[in-house]
């Protein structure tokens, strides 16, 4: 099927034999997935955000439907980085696939350790996650400010050993600024976008659907936003972009990287039909042979 | 599109889709061998075809087929998403995933069984009674009109009603049924609305009875990637969240930490 097209892309340099990842929060860390899809064939997997110790998430309800996407305020529920690493990263070893470790923090010390922790770890890349939208500390706090962008950035990579990509939050009134706070700081590459902050009332009960109140937009809703941030990053920064927000399938996939997306990623979709990922890999290797496109870098960020 | 000897959501024939009840909403599909391997108290998701209501609904089996292949699906219209599965005409296809979620622990060497169900919690009690050996009653609750009823009796089961009007049998909640019988056995098996489900457990301890409960939660893929369905379970001394959709539906009644 990918006879003469090279889909190789390089992030941070690293190379992933695909451009299509997962996004962080849909996939766990890929147990689950196996049953329905061989993970082989994925670029990575990036896996649900990791802290120094084990978080115990917000209350439910957590998810809530809305026209075209769905609001969750999980709160990054997880097991800490020791269970990850003993029981994810041997899991996941056993595939041809890349490792992306997505890693949250309530202060930059916590990023710092457990970036710090992994540095001897056989992880592929750190996604940094400074735009979880649902805690009170941390996660969007540092996302949102471009000082804060920028030395939060500049601390973990003090500690990492692997590239780092950082991931941005769409809650801001300048993308442009913040991805440049981050380049500043010295990111290998970016990934946008996080969730959009909304939120549900249920109009008979008179409250909000989600006991968090508010929680994180994602889905097809999202991706004319997802679409337009990356294509203005691409623009003005010259680091590899992961693009996310709403890819359904191969045609969206392209429409991010004619944006200027190296590496797509496949969240909410999971949830629609967990086979999603290998969907996009799909469609984006038929328009390929469509278009008689050869590598991806002929039509990257042509747009 | 499966040609891995991978899961896959399956396009299931329909065999029937109608209204039973006001409201409520019996489906037959053609399982695709999913019924081989359902069991009591599991659940299915089933997919809108409507673009814009992109989760899957988690719908719990009411009966299981394995003669005839079926799998049978008794739902409320609760929103958008139901009622379009209440449009959709036998002879035409579903998407489904599943059986998904634990079912409701059978153990053969007890012998007299509770089985309480409330509203929207009924339909999947019909199969568990099936499997049970022994003595069997179930306690049912509606708001008005009952479901269902003949479906149980079918098997043999004494079944006793409550419902909030008072329109059948008597005029109360499903505890009062339970207290009014002096219910007695060895297991409680209850599905439907959480504070049911907490008088229940309530009552189960006060009688020192074991109690499995099928809970519910709103939840976002039903396969425990996304981590949204979690209700607190015990943990030694403290609790966790766990998740309704692969931990569960079903819990062991001590081991809930309610939130009601």
């Amino acid at each position: 099927m990918y006879k003469d097209l090279n889909l190789e892309i390089d992030i941070g340099g690293v190379k992933l034999k695909n451009p299509v990842m997962t996004a962080s929060g849909t996939f766990g860390a890929g147990k689950e997935y196996s049953e329905f899809i061989d993970l082989n064939q994925l670029g990575a997997v990036v896996v649900k955000g990791i802290a120094t110790n084990p978080w115990i998430g917000n209350p439910p309800p957590r998810i809530a439907e809305t026209y075209g996407g769905m609001l969750n305020a999980i709160g990054l529920q997880n097991l800490g980085v020791e269970h990850f690493i003993n029981e994810d990263i041997p899991y996941l070893r056993k595939y041809d696939t890349k490792i992306v470790v997505n890693v949250i923090g309530k202060t930059m010390k916590e990023y710092c350790e457990v970036v710090e922790r992994l540095s001897d770890q056989d992880v592929d890349l750190i996604e940094l996650n400074i735009s979880c939208p649902n805690i009170k500390e941390g996660g969007v706090n540092f996302g949102t400010n471009c000082n804060s962008v920028e030395d939060v950035t500049r601390e973990v990579k003090k500690y990492a050993k692997q590239p780092v990509i950082v991931k941005l939050s769409p809650n801001v009134t300048d993308i442009v600024e913040i991805a440049k706070a981050a380049e500043s700081g010295g990111a290998d590459a970016l990934s946008l976008i996080n969730t959009i902050t909304g939120m549900v009332i249920d109009i008979n009960k008179r409250k909000p659907i989600l006991a968090n109140i508010t929680g994180g937009l994602s889905g097809p809703a999202i991706k004319p936003i997802g679409v337009r941030m990356v294509y203005e990053v691409h623009k003005k920064v010259k680091l590899p972009i992961v693009g996310m927000g709403g890819i359904m399938n191969g045609d969206d996939a392209i429409e991010y990287i004619l944006a200027g997306a190296t590496g797509v990623a496949v969240g909410t979709a999971n949830f629609v039909n967990p086979r999603a990922t290998i969907d996009v890999l799909e469609g984006i290797v038929n328009y390929c042979n469509k278009y008689g496109i050869k590598d991806l870098s002929e039509i990257r960020g042509i747009v | 599109m499966c040609n891995d000897n991978k899961r896959a959501k399956l396009e299931s024939y329909i065999l029937e889709n109608g209204e039973i009840s006001p409201g409520i909403f019996k489906m037959v599909v053609a399982s695709n061998r999913m019924e081989s391997i359902a069991k009591a108290g599991q659940f299915v998701n089933l997919y809108c075809r409507e673009g814009s209501r992109l989760l899957p609904r988690p719908i719990s089996i009411c009966e299981i087929d394995k003669e005839n292949n079926t799998l049978t699906f008794v739902y409320g219209v609760v929103g958008k998403g139901t009622e379009e599965f209440s449009k959709i005409k036998a002879g035409e296809y579903i998407e489904l995933l599943g059986p998904l979620g634990n079912g409701y622990n059978i153990d053969e060497e007890i012998d007299e069984h509770i089985i309480v169900g409330g509203g929207l919690g009924v339909p999947p009690l019909l199969e568990l009674i099936k499997h049970l050996k022994g003595r069997k009653k179930v306690y049912l609750g509606f708001r008005s009109d009952s479901y269902l009823i003949e479906d149980f009796e079918k098997h043999g089961v004494q079944v006793l009603i409550a419902t909030d009007d008072g329109s059948e049998g008597i005029k109360g909640t499903v505890l009062d049924l339970l207290k009014k019988d002096k219910a007695r056995g060895k297991m409680v098996y209850a599905c439907g609305p959480k504070p049911m489900l907490k008088a229940v457990a309530d009552w189960a301890k006060d009688e020192k009875i074991l109690a499995q409960l099928s809970l519910e939660e709103r939840m976002g893929c039903g396969i425990g990637t996304c981590v949204g369905c979690v209700v607190r379970i015990k943990d030694g001394d403290t609790w966790d969240y766990k998740k309704v959709c692969v931990d569960g539906p079903v819990f062991f009644s001590e081991e809930v930490v309610w939130d009601v």
